[in-house]
């Protein structure tokens, strides 16, 4: 098994730490990890992207350009990365601020609203918890306890407190992800 | 007629009044005749015998004339690049900070190449002692201008004078560094005479043994002659001195412990 | 229980240097390698193992602290990325004239000038070639993994003192700012002074009377003194180069091609092999871990079994010019690069290898 998954989204959104709680799970439960960000003054503000590989054998390249699943949280990044996404993966996007929406017929397309969600439960900063769900939903690759072991690793002490409520989130992300189109 | 006693006849250890510190080597200086390196080497050298400080010792030579330092210093040394022996000493004594570690710079090194060495060793108030030969030109390279170059001085880069409109300003970096607050003691002399030697080997003391408060660093620069590239004898140069380098770079302590 | 974590390659290498008994590290911040600074601050070295760390205040200055600690038999390194790096050939030089030990890492971004802090592998020429001036080398680890950040730290310090030469892990931004699996191992506990007086009897720790002053220095006016100096120097070379030499090979045994790549490149020509070897193509993959000394004598070999090479690396072309000298012409050998940061992707370099040597079956001879 290799997973290979691209998240994408304004800097803000949470994708770097999305992508380090999913690589952290996946090191407990024993996969081999790779978590390959893009840096610098983008980060404050731009649009942020971290590729994760979750795989039971060596990781060859940290980089790539096609991946298994493409998890998009802003118009840029739809454009950047819609193509991107192999011949029969997934795309989880949250529809909120996207103008255009994909248009491939040979992957399967999922929303999430995300933005939503977190609005109406009053915590913003659950938002890539819920899209984290969602894409647990779709590729159920790492156990709620190792999901709960990476929230531990990554989460600074400080934060335990609200490990909880990010739980909470991943699993109402699972039963919010829609199902939008099946690959032909 | 009496007997003239010879040479051997009066090198008996009775007669002894005065002997070479065993910190200097055999080795002979390399400096110009009537220089005040040889004088500086010897008061330093001096006193850290004298406070048995050798086998905690470790120095630090630049480059310029007193880059061949460690020729005659019998100590552990280093050679630095130009201007770096600050951070050279830094990197010693934060790794041994119960040695005693010092630097032994020329004015082109600590107050033009290494100007940020010099400002930020200070600033850091690194437990060093800084060793400051200021004669105003570059003396190895052959007479060149300096950052402590005198207005209207002649040197073989200002042939017609130092010009501050275009050359800048002599540098009275001494000055300067004293008010950073991490110096701790900072004093400026001379060797040019016996008297001047006398407290210039005060103020080295005070300087060596103020190393072991921890308090910050201590500085002592040295104005001394370069009759060669000043193209005068030395007695020319050391009037010279007097006359036009003490004005403008007066004699004394400049910042000492409260 | 295995000590594994979640790492940066900039944090791994310094978690690396804590735990191979680093006495100090001077450095200067620079994208894309500020963690290793950040990351031995708030780790507190100094109550953990005593490990003295101090921001300095230029590259500079931070070289010639090197110089000084190293010079005293301590065992100390910096860090930075390519432009700090140029600003630290004086002092790479200074040491090379001095034979001091030390651990330097340039996680390397793409020039030249300010340029990038996007990864680059374009100081290979500067760094293997010798970037200060005067004849000298430094031996070159080339990390591909967070796990090599962390491990060529006291690989580094182990080989900076056995052959008394300055050590460079030529790491790049995507090594540097990558999460992988590290697995750590024991504290090695730092050396005390009386072993570092027994260990490295040249260093200036102080001159007792029962040996002579000791002195470090580079300089020597006599042109027949600064000739033997420099003999010395190349013979020492020559031994690392017969002795040190790292590399691995990957699906090599029965490559008909070769992918020769290092650090980040050596990564994507990996999946390239992958991919490619579904696609039918037996290609292998040769990567050097030492850069010097370069694994010249097995590409010599490889080229009397594959058909073609190509060397991989974000830059114009400087690694393929010892891939070239190795292969002495027995089989063409091409470049792919990226520049200015931008990193190939596995399908793109395995499209070039077909383009190359596979669908153009005519070689066309390089011509420089």
């Amino acid at each position: 098994m290799t997973e290979e998954i691209i998240i994408a989204g304004f800097g803000g959104q949470g994708v770097l730490s999305m992508g380090k709680i999913l690589a952290y799970s996946g090191m407990m439960q024993n996969k081999e990890v790779s978590w390959f960000p893009s840096y610098g003054p983008e980060m404050r503000g731009g649009t942020a992207n971290v590729t994760v590989i979750i795989s039971d054998e060596r990781i060859s390249s940290p980089i790539l350009n096609k991946f298994d699943t493409a998890i998009i949280l802003n118009q840029q990044s739809m454009d950047k990365f819609e193509n991107s996404v192999k011949k029969g993966g997934v795309l989880i996007y949250d529809p909120n601020g996207i103008v255009r929406h994909p248009e491939r017929k040979d992957i399967n397309i999922y929303t999430i609203d995300a933005a939503d969600e977190a609005a109406r439960l009053g915590l913003a900063k659950v938002f890539n918890m819920l899209v984290l769900g969602a894409f647990l939903k779709l590729k159920p690759l790492i156990e709620p306890e190792y999901m709960r072991k990476g929230l531990e690793k990554s989460l600074p002490l400080r934060h335990h407190n609200s490990i909880p409520e990010n739980e909470k989130a991943i699993e109402r992300g699972k039963e919010i992800v829609k199902e939008i189109h099946l690959a032909n | 007629m009496s007997h003239i006693p010879t040479k051997d006849e009066i090198c008996e250890p009775e007669n002894m009044v005065y002997s070479r510190t065993c910190l200097l080597t055999d080795n002979a200086l390399s400096y110009c005749p009537g220089c005040g390196h040889g004088t500086a080497h010897r008061l330093i050298m001096e006193v850290i015998e004298e406070m048995n400080l050798q086998a905690d010792t470790i120095g630090v030579a630049p480059v310029g004339c007193s880059v061949l330092a460690y020729d005659f210093m019998n100590i552990d040394m280093q050679q630095a690049a130009h201007g770096r022996a600050p951070a050279v000493a830094t990197g010693i004594k934060r790794l041994y900070p119960d040695k005693f570690v010092f630097t032994y710079q020329g004015d082109g090194d600590l107050a033009a190449i290494g100007t940020g060495e010099t400002i930020h060793v200070c600033n850091r108030g690194e437990n060093i002692t800084v060793f400051f030969v200021n004669n105003g030109i570059y003396g190895m390279t052959g007479g060149q201008m300096a950052p402590t170059t005198l207005p209207n001085m002649k040197t073989a880069t200002s042939p017609f004078g130092r010009d501050t409109e275009t050359m800048g300003h002599p540098l009275k970096i001494t000055e300067l560094i004293a008010n950073l607050p991490g110096t701790y003691f900072v004093s400026r002399q001379s060797v040019h005479t016996p008297a001047n030697v006398r407290k210039a080997k005060k103020a080295i003391e005070k300087a060596i043994s103020y190393q072991k408060l921890n308090k910050g660093l201590c500085f002592v620069e040295i104005v001394s002659n370069c009759n060669s590239g000043w193209k005068m004898t030395p007695l020319e140069s050391n009037k010279w001195m007097e006359d036009n380098m003490f004005p403008y770079y007066p004699l004394g302590d400049i910042k000492v412990p409260k | 229980m295995k000590d594994i974590r979640l790492m940066k390659g900039n944090e791994a290498i310094a978690e690396g240097v804590i735990r191979a008994g680093c006495d100090g590290y001077f450095g200067y911040p620079i994208t894309p390698q500020s963690e290793v600074l950040e990351y031995l601050m708030a780790n507190k070295t100094k109550e953990r193992t005593g490990m003295i760390v101090l921001q300095a205040e230029s590259e500079i200055a931070s070289i010639h602290m090197v110089y000084g600690g190293a010079a005293a038999g301590k065992r100390v390194m910096t860090s930075s990325s390519s432009p700090g790096i140029s600003l630290m050939q004086e002092g790479i030089s200074f040491m090379a004239g001095t034979e001091l030990p030390c651990l330097l890492l340039n996680v390397v971004r793409g020039g030249p000038g300010l340029g990038t802090i996007q990864p680059s592998q374009s100081d290979y020429f500067q760094t293997v070639k010798g970037g200060g001036h005067g004849d000298y080398k430094m031996i070159v680890l080339a990390p591909a993994s967070v796990q090599e950040m962390y491990d060529f730290a006291k690989l580094g310090f182990e080989l900076a003192f056995k052959h008394r030469i300055q050590v460079m892990v030529l790491s790049d931004g995507a090594i540097g700012q990558m999460m992988e699996k590290v697995e750590l191992d024991e504290q090695v506990p730092r050396w005390t002074d009386a072993e570092i007086k027994i260990k490295s009897p040249w260093a200036t720790t102080g001159k007792t009377p029962d040996r002579e002053r000791n002195i470090i220095t580079s300089l020597d006016l006599n042109p027949v003194k600064q000739e033997i100096i420099n003999i010395n120097l190349q013979k020492k070379f020559k031994h690392i180069q017969d002795t040190e030499v790292r590399f691995e090979r990957i699906q090599c045994d029965d490559a008909e091609y070769l992918f020769v790549a290092y650090g980040s490149s050596a990564r994507i020509c990996q999946k390239a092999v992958l991919l490619g070897r579904e696609r039918g193509i037996k290609v292998g993959l040769l990567r050097p871990i030492t850069l010097f000394p370069f694994p010249t004598i097995e590409l010599a070999k490889l080229a009397k079994q594959v058909k073609g090479m190509l060397s991989v690396e974000m830059s114009a072309g400087q690694m393929v010019e010892d891939v070239r000298l190795a292969v002495n012409g027995v089989v063409p050998v091409e470049h792919y690069g990226r520049l200015g940061g931008i990193m190939p992707a596995p399908d793109e370099v395995l499209n070039i290898l077909e383009k190359n040597f596979i669908k153009e079956k005519s070689y066309e001879p390089h011509t420089n």
